[in-house]
């Protein structure tokens, strides 16, 4: 079996975020990037699955990004993946989802892969179209939004998480793509020697230029922060005077403090 | 300009968010028709054409069946825009029409500033505008961001829509049931939320003491149930519960889509935040910039007096 991981490396979302110059993206200097959270959840599955089947799959973890994307690689070749391809893009975020599932699915076919991980959306652009395009061009069953995995005689049970809390409960034969959301697994922490182990493994070099066929079909118009809502009271300060404030208006405003 | 709207129907009962598809095309200015794969017994209201497939021979959710008979009614209306709500129906079935079709997507759109499709991103930090660039182009909704004005009215024209080959690569088994509620949130009229911003288990009986001394309910984030913090029933947000109480207090919460999606009805907003950037400011009246740790029990205290 041959598994393939896709995973994007992200800024963390508590950062302050200040735009590009042509305001189209989000300047990246300064920020710390991670792995996407979505898509940890997707490597730990992979690694579960390879666990399962007694070690023999062989994972691939595919990140499309410049150089700093490699750091995102390293973590899932330490958590259990067995070899990388960096798809070396420094304009990675000028290219639509159409063509980043594009650029994916033309490193993919041929290759042979049984089951395709991604997660349900990026944190940073939260398309949640990636996963999806994929398996179209490929060809592949699919299944969004897991909170359940299970595997078995060549087919794949998934839990779908739906709204209000229930569930909707797919099977899925081989190959197939399948987006991970929240919750689906608990993601395993890199050991030490699962570290050195890592550095070992072979990172794979691809430009993105000769994979990339599709002309992208939605382009970005402008990035700006949203308009604060009028009339909110930010409070900063000393925790006391802070709170002095808050019970004052709390009084004014709400039902809710039983006359002091 | 023409628009496609994608009704739902889930576990017997065709779903309310359909009359936002509406609302939308409304604002877009659209001639719109709609799919349905359904009951005949449970129309939408509707004052147009729609094509429909039997639920009883299609069933509930197939992806790929769905996905060819919404190519089927786009072949006949030859539409613009073919629209869904951003629900785990509309995200799962709209990239694979518009793969079908090789056709742009715009996802989880929340608004139309001058005419142009705007979205989220960076967990709500920043907003975007998507330009199409394809003839045509699929756009799905953010669920609760166009509210349908108004009673929905007329009855559609119906359409049957047919394909040849029901077969697809994924098999639907069934529905499991959400768990059972300890706690109706939806009654409560205080709610005080921890979110992954308390750090740690612990700190949430932090949380938990300020909604004891207000005589309200504890809530929850998603990242707090599912590190096992908290159980489900306290989660707020879409795949949560929807409240709208007196006042929610918002603790190490950043205030992303699917965590306002259930709670900005509430009457009354306090968010504590150490980020003074985070998204849920635009939505709290107040916003306290302070370290959950140290704001909350002092307010326990204050509360308790
Ligand atoms: C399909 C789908 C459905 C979803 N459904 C839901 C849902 O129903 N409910 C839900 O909540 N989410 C849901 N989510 C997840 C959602 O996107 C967010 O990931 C989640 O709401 C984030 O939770 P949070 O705000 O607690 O955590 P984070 O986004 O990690 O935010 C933590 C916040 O705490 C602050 N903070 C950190 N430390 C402190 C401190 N010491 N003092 C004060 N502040 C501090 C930080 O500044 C930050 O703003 C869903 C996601 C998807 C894709």
């Amino acid at each position: 079996m041959k598994i393939l991981v896709c995973i994007k490396q992200v800024p963390d979302m508590e950062s302050r975020f200040k735009l590009n110059s042509e305001g189209t993206w989000y300047d990246e200097a300064d920020l710390a990037f991670r792995m996407n959270e979505y898509d940890e959840y997707a490597v730990e599955q992979a690694v579960q699955l390879k666990e399962q089947l007694g070690g023999e799959p062989e994972i691939t973890v595919l990140s499309m990004g410049p150089d700093r994307v490699v750091e995102a690689l390293k973590k899932a070749l330490a958590m259990g993946a067995d070899r990388a391809v960096h798809v070396k893009d420094d304009k990675y975020y000028q290219k639509d989802p159409w063509q980043v599932a594009s650029v994916i699915a033309g490193h993919a076919a041929g290759q042979g892969y049984d089951v395709v991980f991604t997660g349900m959306q990026s944190q940073d652009r939260g398309s949640a179209q990636v996963g999806v395009t994929v398996a179209e061009l490929l060809g592949f069953g699919c299944a969004t939004t897991l909170v359940g995995f299970a595997f078995d005689a060549g087919v794949i049970t998934a839990k779908r998480e739906l709204e209000g809390g229930s569930k909707g409960v797919v099977k899925l034969k081989l190959p197939a793509v399948v987006t991970c959301q929240l919750g689906l697994n608990t993601p395993r922490y890199p050991t030490l020697p699962n570290i050195m182990k890592a550095k070992k493994k072979e990172i794979l070099v691809q430009a993105v230029s000769e994979l990339l066929k599709e002309a992208e079909v939605t382009g970005t118009g402008g990035m700006y922060p949203p308009a604060k809502r009028g009339g909110g009271i930010v409070i900063e300060g000393e925790v006391n005077d802070q709170l002095d404030k808050l019970m004052g208006i709390l009084k004014e405003k709400t039902t809710v403090l039983r006359a002091a | 300009m023409k628009a496609l709207l994608i009704a739902e129907y889930r576990q017997g009962k065709l779903l309310e968010t359909t009359y936002e598809l509406q609302a939308f095309a409304g604002l877009l200015g659209a001639e719109s028709a709609m799919v349905l794969v359904g009951s005949p017994a449970d129309l939408p209201k509707f004052a147009g054409k729609l094509y429909l497939a039997d639920v009883a021979k299609y069933g509930e959710y197939n992806p790929d069946l769905h996905k060819k008979l919404v190519l089927e009614a786009v072949a006949k209306e030859n539409p613009d825009y073919i629209v869904f709500v951003h629900s785990s129906y509309g995200w799962d079935l709209a990239p694979r029409v518009a793969a079908a079709l090789r056709i742009g997507q715009v996802s989880e759109v929340v608004g139309l500033p001058d005419g142009k499709f705007e979205v989220t991103c960076c967990n709500a930090k920043l907003r975007r505008t998507v330009a199409p660039k394809s003839a045509r182009t699929v756009v799905t909704i953010q669920a609760g961001a166009f509210s349908p004005q108004g009673e929905p009215q007329g009855a559609p024209q119906v359409e049957g829509i047919d394909v040849a080959d029901p077969a697809g690569k994924t098999e639907f088994v069934g529905y499991e049931a959400a768990e059972q509620k300890d706690v109706d949130l939806t009654r409560a009229e205080v709610i005080v939320s921890a979110g992954r911003g308390v750090g740690k288990k612990e700190n949430v009986q932090v949380i938990a003491q300020l909604a004891k001394a207000l005589g309200g309910e504890l809530g929850a984030s998603r990242p707090v149930v599912d590190a096992g913090w908290a159980p489900h029933s306290h989660q707020v947000g879409t795949t949560g519960q929807t409240v709208s109480p007196k006042l929610y207090v918002a603790c190490g919460i950043s205030g992303a889509i699917q965590h306002l999606a259930g709670m900005k009805m509430a009457d009354f907003i306090v968010a504590i935040n150490k980020d003074k950037d985070a998204p849920i400011g635009e939505i709290a009246d107040v916003l306290i910039v302070a370290d959950v740790l140290q704001f909350v029990p002092a307010m326990t205290a204050r509360c308790a007096r």
